[in-house]
């Protein structure tokens, strides 16, 4: 496990010390988790939720209490012309 | 009187009686946060002004009328500031629309009323996640209150609220309920909704109150639970009136004891505690039965795969563009990697950088899906032991809250201590904590919590026992 490799994928910039120890750590957990090759789970079947539930469908309509444009856009750090604003991101 | 001490029955008895209107309780209320909230940090803000034009309309015929409740603060409460304890939100979100809980709440007459004090993001058991402020244990202030939900269980401790809604995703409000000597309950997976609570890992998480006394988590309970268009993995099964069904016996109710849970790592005083407490479950009827959870040394490996996978997934939304803080970048990369290297807390980190690599390409197989499997061998271990049970007894946490700093140096030894709660995330089954008295530490009384674990949707049965046992613990 490359630490480096793993904060760009996470999109998390790391200073120096926190890569030693995140390194570490996380090598650590890994050693740890390896636990479960100890299990036979050959024919298990994964479980991903504690409850069953299958596709939930509803009619695809506008509901009421929906957010207004403002309240949409009210928490961003930057708004232009009643939009989320970036960087550049075409060249 | 002094109203802060009142429990949510209590509370509107003086309502009805007249001996006090919402208005008066809340500025007492207020006047007890300000006096001796400094002391312990359980609230990270409140609004006064906003609340008392509730309280002003309060209509006291109403389940909850006129009642405060103190909100953990990733439940979102239209209006009001939300931050997840995290530099990331602090004083830059505030919330646009109402949890489904908080929606539930207010029907009920009730009054959101405070953001409390949590680990970031809801990660960690010890509040010392908080990149706000520190939050102590009551019952000692050189102690944690436990976490996540520390400030939740802090205030209702040391009465500075009336009853809090946490969040428990693998303990966090079992925990600190049994750190701080207060009921917390973490409901079935799908009895409640979890619309508008900021997500740490969606197939774990449920929200549930933490209260003086099981009667109290009976009442929010009813109020909180039942379907929602807004979230597909809530059930809409009817909601009992838990509140009606508390007060039966228990007589020939049959308790399971895990074997592997009194094993090596528990702290004996602790120990004691819960074998005192069968003896009280005797007494009232019950039946102690040992049962075995054969898979129970696996439990944190696969709770921190899946938690850590999940919230990894979830927490790429808090990036800077939509809302929190942004860092000054040239590009787009830059602008994420930025924001959230300066964002996020440690632990945060931490766990978003071992969720990313367990689901990274080449690794999944390895690490999610076989936890996932092992799940199902979690799963399996409950289901047989409730095939010969109605409830399970357990510990809450192996040892009494930690002191203020001993626990961030090794981190996997903090995630060992969250054996006895996070099968029940896992799960989906409920599960609570009630006091079960006191052990000495360096002179102190700390409290322990009793765990009651049932089956899914098995509230009634759960919050029987617990009632019955509370008021035989007198």
């Amino acid at each position: 496990m490359d630490i480096r490799h793993i904060a760009r994928l996470a999109r998390i910039e790391l200073n120096s010390e926190e890569i030693l120890r995140y390194q570490t750590q996380i090598d650590q957990l890994i050693q740890y988790v390896e636990k479960l090759t100890e299990l036979d789970l050959d024919d298990i079947h994964p479980t991903s939720h504690a409850v069953e539930i299958f596709d939930v469908m509803r009619p695809d309509e506008a509901r009421d209490g929906a957010l207004s444009l403002e309240e949409v856009l009210m928490n961003s750090p930057s708004v232009t012309q009643e939009q989320f604003r970036l960087p550049k991101v075409v060249e | 009187m002094n109203i802060s001490e009142l429990t949510i029955s209590q509370l509107r008895s003086a309502y009805t009686a007249g001996d006090i209107t919402p208005v008066e309780a809340l500025r007492a209320l207020a006047g007890e946060i300000d006096a001796r909230d400094p002391g312990i940090g359980a609230y990270l803000s409140y609004d006064l002004d906003r609340a008392l034009v509730d309280a002003q309309s309060a209509d006291l015929s109403q389940p909850l009328g006129g009642i405060p409740i103190l909100l953990k603060d990733l439940i979102s409460a239209k209006g009001h500031p939300l931050s997840c304890a995290s530099k990331f939100l602090e004083n830059t979100y505030t919330a646009p629309y109402d949890a489904t809980v908080v929606r539930k709440l207010r029907e009920a007459g009730a009054i959101p009323f405070g953001r409390a004090n949590m680990d970031e993001f809801a990660m960690g058991s010890t509040n010392e996640n908080s990149a706000i402020k520190l939050c102590r244990n009551p019952h000692d202030l050189e102690r944690v209150p436990g976490g996540s939900s520390g400030g939740s269980a802090a205030a209702v401790a040391a009465n500075l609220a009336i009853a809090s809604l946490g969040s428990d995703t693998g303990g966090s409000i079992r925990q600190p309920a049994s750190h701080c000597g207060v009921v917390g309950l973490k409901p079935s997976y799908g009895r409640v909704s979890r619309y508008g609570l900021a997500a740490f890992a969606s197939s774990l998480d449920q929200c549930g109150p933490i209260t003086k006394t099981v009667a109290d988590t009976a009442r929010l309970l009813e109020v909180i639970a039942g379907g929602c268009d807004y979230d597909s993995t809530c059930i809409s099964t009817p909601v009992p009136r838990y509140s009606e069904e508390i007060g039966k016996d228990i007589t020939g109710l049959r308790i399971g004891l895990p074997t592997e849970y009194f094993a090596e790592g528990l702290d004996p005083a602790i120990r004691e505690r819960i074998e005192s407490a069968m003896k009280t479950m005797e007494s009232l009827g019950a039946t102690i039965i040992p049962v075995s959870l054969p898979h129970t040394e696996y439990v944190v490996a696969i709770y921190y795969i899946i938690a850590t996978a999940e919230a990894s997934s979830n927490l790429a939304r808090i990036d800077g563009v939509r809302y929190g803080r942004r860092a000054e970048a040239s590009d787009l990369t830059e602008l994420y990697e930025k924001s959230r290297g300066e964002g996020f807390g440690s632990e945060v980190k931490r766990r978003i950088l071992f969720g990313t690599h367990v689901l990274s390409s080449g690794y999944y197989d390895a690490y999610y899906l076989r936890a996932q499997k092992a799940r199902t061998l979690i799963r399996q271990d409950f289901e047989s032991a409730f095939s010969r049970v109605d409830l399970i007894a357990a510990p809450v946490s192996p040892t009494p809250p930690v002191k203020i700093g001993e626990a961030e140096a090794d981190p996997l030894r903090m995630y060992l201590a969250d054996i006895y709660t996070i099968s029940a995330n896992l799960t989906g089954i409920c599960a609570l904590s009630v006091p079960c008295g006191t052990v000495s530490v360096e002179g102190k009384p700390l409290p322990v919590g009793l765990q009651l674990l049932g089956k899914p949707f098995g509230e009634v049965e759960l919050l029987r026992a617990a009632h019955a046992y509370e008021q035989a613990r007198g």
